[in-house]
């Protein structure tokens, strides 16, 4: 008779419960199938010289991070300073300008510093689209066998670099 | 005469390669809509492909027509763009076990809801034949 009487505010909090975890998701973040998975591989033509060309394969062995990022892109402004920070720190980070006009892009790298040990350049998004980005700035982990390991969505925060990425690189490196 | 008839002639092959390019792409035009209505755009995330002008929008409709052109199923470019970005893209998400209780929910909570239903209405016919015989 008791649990009767109790059961509906039971049903209710339950509800009450689920409805609040969902306030503290984030609506547009989607999860990318493409971890653990094998990193799509590309080859595309080095920003400010062109007639150098990076290709994936040569990464093959390393771990190393890719950070797609445009010039005209607010939050990459943002992020731009903790990556040149990250550099400082040997973090291998490589670039891929996304959709972006290549002086724009050397502009930027010029006047905010350049993190990257290289920046490859996709000019028309197409690399992009084969990564699944939606909205650069987003970062990907990639480890030795080329697999991707961790997907940033947004800028790197320092909390998700301390929490997650330097974890993650430290754990990948052996 | 000869001049006028090669000149009509002329024409009509003109014409009806004119016009096959026209249906053929036609074509791909109409299967681009119908498909695009069906996905959504990543950027604007409750609008579909078709009615976004997101950048990436653009860059993915040119995806699927050149996929379309290449001659891919529907069915084929639409793993393409699952395989990138996640059952997200496609708005009636496929059947499997993290979606299960999106579709198979309503059905239980319906299968519930008849059985209090019945339960209730047993007992109350329970009440009523009680309180008759008592009478």
């Amino acid at each position: 008779m008791k649990l009767k009487l109790i059961l509906p505010l039971l049903l209710f909090v339950v509800l009450v419960g689920f409805l609040g975890k969902g306030l503290f998701l984030n609506p547009r973040e989607v999860p990318s199938p493409l971890i653990g998975k094998p990193a799509p591989t590309f080859e595309a033509p080095v920003l400010g010289d062109s007639s150098k060309t990076f290709y994936t394969e040569e990464m093959k062995g390393k771990v190393w991070l890719l950070n797609m990022w445009a010039s005209w892109c607010v939050a990459c402004r943002e992020e731009h300073p903790l990556l040149v920070e990250m550099r400082k720190h040997d973090i291998p980070l490589y670039g891929l300008a996304y959709k972006d006009v290549e002086t724009n892009a050397l502009a930027v790298l010029e006047s905010m510093g350049d993190p990257y040990i290289t920046t490859a350049n996709d000019a028309d998004g197409t690399i992009g689209i084969d990564y699944g980005v939606y909205g650069v700035p987003e970062t990907y982990v990639i480890d030795k066998k080329g697999i991707i390991r961790y997907k940033q969505i947004g800028p790197i925060t320092p909390e998700a670099l301390r929490d997650t990425i330097l974890p993650l690189l430290k754990e990948l490196a052996v | 005469m000869i001049r006028n008839l090669s000149l009509v002639l002329l024409l009509a092959f003109a014409t009806s390669s004119f016009t096959n390019e026209i249906v053929t792409d036609s074509r791909i035009d109409a299967r681009l809509r119908q498909l695009s209505t069906e996905l959504r755009c990543l950027v604007c995330q409750n609008s579909t492909l078709a009615d976004s002008d997101a950048p990436l929008a653009q860059d993915l409709r040119r995806e699927i027509r050149k996929l379309m052109e290449a001659g891919k199923t529907d069915e084929e470019i639409v793993a393409y763009l699952v395989e990138r970005y996640g059952d997200f893209v496609t708005f009636r998400p496929p059947v499997n076990a993290s979606t299960a209780l999106l579709w198979f929910g309503p059905f239980i909570m319906l299968i519930i809801g008849a059985i209090t239903l019945v339960i209730v209405l047993k007992k109350r016919a329970a009440i009523l034949t009680s309180k008759e015989n008592a009478s």
